[in-house]
C-alpha cells in the first residue's frame, strides 16, 4: 500500500486543477445563467428564468442550434464514410506498411487547427486554388462562389478536421477483433463480404460509436470553422455564444446557451456510452 | 521417412502431395505426402516449430502452400478459397463470435448456406446435445467456461457435416483433468459421427490415446507415420524413439551377429558395424532366479543409482558394469540389493535410424 502522504501528494494536484479551472467555471456560468443584464450593461444579481424563456421564444437561437447540429451531424457522416473504409484497410489489408499508414493518419493532427482552416480558405476563395484550377480547364467561366463561406465549408473543413478522430476509435476496435474470428467466419463457408457484415462490422459498434460521437459533438462546438469560412449562412451556435460573451455583452444569456449545449452533450455522451456497453463482449 | 501406405480396403479421402510451405527465406514444410482414410483419426504430432500448425492451416485454406498439391474426393482442394472447402476447423483458442450467442454460433455455418430456419433449429438442438451443452443454447460464449466454449466450437463445426474436421490443438488450454476426459469424448464423438479427424498436438500422450495414426512432424519433415502402438513398439529413428514415449539408445558396436554396448551383448540379424538400438525402459526388468531358459535374453548386472516412484510403476537408474546408464521401468518395489541383476529380450532392442532430438527448427510455429 501507498502511504497517505503519498496519495495526498498525488491525487490533490490533479483534483484541484479540475475544482479550479473546471468545476467553478461551470458553477459560475450556471448562477450567471438566472442572472440578467440591465439596461446600463451591469450584471443583475436576481434570480430568474428570463434567459431561457428568450431562448425558446426567439427563433435566431433554436435555428442555429438546429443548423449546428445539422452541420455536425453531415460532418459525423463524412467523417465516419472516410474514417471507417480506411481503418477497415489499415486493420486488415495494410501488411507491413501497417505503422507507415497509421503515422500518415496522424500526422495531420499535428498540424495547427488554424493553419487547416486557413488551408481551405486559400483551397475555396474566389480566387482560390479551385476555383482557378476550374477556370483554367475551362469546366466554369466564373469563379464558383458556393464554395466557401457557405455551410458546405464548414463541413469539408471540419470533416477534414475530424476524420483522423473518427478513424482512431474505429481503428483501435478493429485491432482487438481476434483474427480467428475472421478465419473461424471463412472456415464456416462465409464470404469476405458476409464475414465483414455478420462479423467485422458488428464488433467494430463500440468503435463506431465513440468516433461518431467524437464527430458530432466537437463539430456542434466548434467556432473557428464558422467564423472563418461559414460566412452569414454558416455561423453555428458557439460563434453566437462568443458574440454574446463578448460584443454583444450578455453573459447571462450566453451562460444560458452554453448550459443547453453542455446538457446537449452530456446526454448524448451518456447515451452513446450506454449503447457503446451494449456492443462491447470482452 | 517411412512410406505411408493405405490398407486396400479403405477410401482415400485426402491427399496431400508433396506439400512445401516457405515463409522468406525460412522452410517450414519440406516435400509432405500423406493418405489420409475416410473416417480415421489422424494426429499430427510434434514440437512447437515443427510446422505442424502450417500444415493444418494449409488444410483449411488459410495458408497457401508453397508447392504441391491438396486433393479431396478427386478434387483440388488447395486451389479453393477456405469458405468453399466442405472442411471445418476446431480452433486452438475456440475462436467463438462474442457477439453472438452459442445457439447463433453453431448455426452460424447453416444460416450461411442458407438453410431453412426450421432445419437449422433442429439441427443446432441435435448438436449441442451430443455436445451435451443444451443447457447454454442461449447463453453468450464469453459467459461460460473454457472447456465449455471447447464443446461449443466443436458443435459449431460438426453440425455442418464436413468431409473432413481439423482440430489445431483444440484441448491445450484445458486443465489436466478435463483435457484426459475430453480426450476420451472427442475420440467417442469422433467413432459416433463417422468424419475424418485430423487433430494437431504436440503432446505424444495425448497422440497415443486418440489416434488411428500418428504423423509424426520434425523440423517440417514426417518423421514416421504410423499407428501409436506401431510407432512405439517400432520407432523408426531416435528422434521417434525419444520424441514418443522414454526410452535407452544404446550406440551398439556389431560383430558377428552380435552387438556390444558396454557390458550389454546381445545377438542381432545387423551386419558387423555401428547400428543405434533403442530399448524401452519397460522392456528391462529384474532378473528371475532361474538362468534364462532361452539364450535371446540378455542378462546384465548393474548397480542402483536412483529410484523414482511414478505410482503404478517405479523408474530406476542403474549403472551397468560398463558405466553405461539405463532407465528401467519396473512393477516390482523390493529390491533386494544395491547390486541386481536385469534381463531383456534381445527382440526389444530395436535398431533406430539416428536422427537428432530437440528442436533444430527453421521458424516458430505459427499459433
Amino acid at each position: 500500500m501507498f502511504s497517505r502522504a503519498y496519495r495526498t501528494t498525488i491525487t490533490v494536484p490533479p483534483l484541484l486543477w479540475v475544482a479550479v479551472f473546471l468545476l467553478v467555471p461551470y458553477l459560475l456560468m450556471f448562477c450567471y445563467s438566472f442572472w440578467s443584464v440591465s439596461d446600463s450593461g451591469t450584471i443583475m444579481h436576481s434570480w430568474n428564468l428570463d434567459n431561457y424563456k428568450e431562448l425558446l421564444a426567439k427563433p435566431v437561437y433554436w435555428q442555429t442550434l438546429l443548423r449546428s447540429m445539422w452541420i455536425a451531424a453531415r460532418v459525423m457522416f463524412f467523417s465516419m464514410l472516410l474514417g471507417y473504409p480506411l481503418a477497415y484497410f489499415l486493420s486488415f489489408h495494410a501488411g507491413g506498411r501497417k505503422d507507415l499508414y497509421y503515422q500518415l493518419v496522424i500526422i495531420p493532427l499535428w498540424v495547427s487547427y488554424l493553419v487547416r482552416a486557413y488551408a481551405w480558405k486559400t483551397i475555396l476563395g474566389t480566387d482560390g486554388v479551385l476555383n482557378t484550377l476550374l477556370q483554367y480547364v475551362h469546366l466554369t467561366s466564373h469563379p464558383l462562389d458556393f464554395l466557401l463561406y457557405s455551410p458546405f465549408a464548414v463541413v469539408l473543413t471540419l470533416t477534414h478536421i475530424y476524420t483522423p478522430f473518427t478513424f482512431l476509435p474505429i481503428y483501435a476496435s478493429l485491432e482487438h477483433i481476434p483474427r480467428n474470428l475472421v478465419e473461424a467466419s471463412h472456415d464456416l463457408g462465409a464470404t469476405p463480404a458476409q464475414t465483414f457484415w455478420r462479423v467485422i462490422f458488428p464488433l467494430s459498434i463500440p468503435g463506431v460509436l465513440a468516433g461518431a460521437t467524437f464527430a458530432f459533438v466537437l463539430s456542434l462546438g466548434d467556432f473557428l470553422a464558422p467564423l472563418l469560412l461559414g460566412g452569414p449562412s454558416g455561423i453555428m451556435i458557439s460563434n453566437i455564444v462568443v458574440s454574446l460573451f463578448g460584443a454583444a455583452y450578455n453573459w447571462p444569456l450566453g451562460a444560458a446557451i452554453s448550459l443547453c449545449m453542455l446538457a446537449l452533450v452530456l446526454a448524448l455522451l451518456f447515451f452513446s456510452e450506454r449503447l457503446e456497453k451494449k456492443w462491447s463482449f470482452s | 521417412m517411412m512410406a505411408t501406405t493405405i490398407q486396400s480396403d479403405t477410401v482415400s479421402l485426402l491427399s496431400i502431395r508433396s506439400v512445401a510451405k516457405h515463409f522468406g527465406k525460412n522452410i517450414v514444410l519440406r516435400d509432405i505426402s500423406l493418405e489420409i482414410a475416410e473416417g480415421e483419426f489422424l494426429t499430427i504430432l510434434g514440437e512447437s516449430g515443427s510446422g505442424k500448425t502450417t500444415l493444418l492451416r494449409i488444410l483449411a485454406g488459410f495458408e497457401q502452400s508453397t508447392s504441391g498439391e491438396v486433393w479431396m474426393q478427386g478434387e483440388r482442394l488447395d486451389t479453393q478459397p477456405p469458405y468453399r472447402r466442405r472442411v471445418n476447423t476446431v480452433f486452438q483458442h475456440y475462436a467463438l463470435f462474442p457477439h453472438m450467442t452459442v445457439e447463433q454460433n453453431v448455426g452460424y455455418g447453416l444460416a450461411i448456406a442458407k438453410r431453412p430456419a426450421a432445419e437449422i433449429e433442429s439441427r443446432v438442438a441435435e448438436a449441442l446435445a451430443k455436445v451435451k451443452m443444451s443447457a447454454y443454447a442461449k447463453s453468450k460464449p464469453p459467459k461460460i467456461s473454457g472447456g465449455q466454449q471447447q464443446r461449443i466450437a466443436l458443435a459449431r463445426a460438426l453440425v455442418n457435416r464436413p468431409r473432413l474436421l481439423l482440430l489445431d490443438e483444440p484441448l491445450s488450454a484445458l486443465d489436466a483433468n478435463l483435457r484426459r476426459q475430453m480426450q476420451v469424448e472427442l475420440k467417442a464423438l469422433q467413432r459416433e459421427v463417422g468424419i475424418t479427424f485430423i487433430f494437431v498436438t504436440h503432446d505424444q500422450e495425448e497422440a497415443m490415446v486418440m489416434s488411428d495414426r500418428i504423423a509424426l512432424l520434425r523440423s517440417g519433415e514426417l518423421e514416421q507415420v504410423a499407428s501409436p502402438r506401431e510407432i512405439y513398439n517400432r520407432p523408426a529413428t531416435s528422434y521417434t524413439a525419444q520424441f514418443i514415449g522414454h526410452t535407452n539408445l544404446l550406440h551398439a558396436d556389431i560383430r558377428h551377429g552380435m552387438a556390444t554396448c558396454g557390458a550389454l551383448r546381445w545377438p542381432t540379424s545387423l551386419p558387423d558395424g555401428k547400428a543405434l538400438f533403442s530399448l524401452r525402459p519397460e522392456c528391462i526388468r529384474p532378473a528371475t532366479a532361474a538362468p534364462a531358459a532361452n539364450d535371446a535374453m540378455v542378462r546384465f548386472q548393474a548397480r542402483l543409482r536412483d529410484q523414482a516412484f511414478h505410482g503404478a510403476t517405479d523408474l530406476l537408474r542403474v549403472e551397468s558394469d560398463g558405466g553405461l546408464i539405463l532407465t528401467i521401468r519396473t512393477a516390482s518395489r523390493d529390491l533386494p540389493d544395491r547390486l541386481l541383476e536385469f534381463e531383456f529380450s534381445a527382440g526389444d532392442a530395436i535398431p533406430v535410424r539416428a536422427t537428432s532430438l530437440g528442436s533444430n527448427s527453421t521458424s516458430e510455429d505459427r499459433a
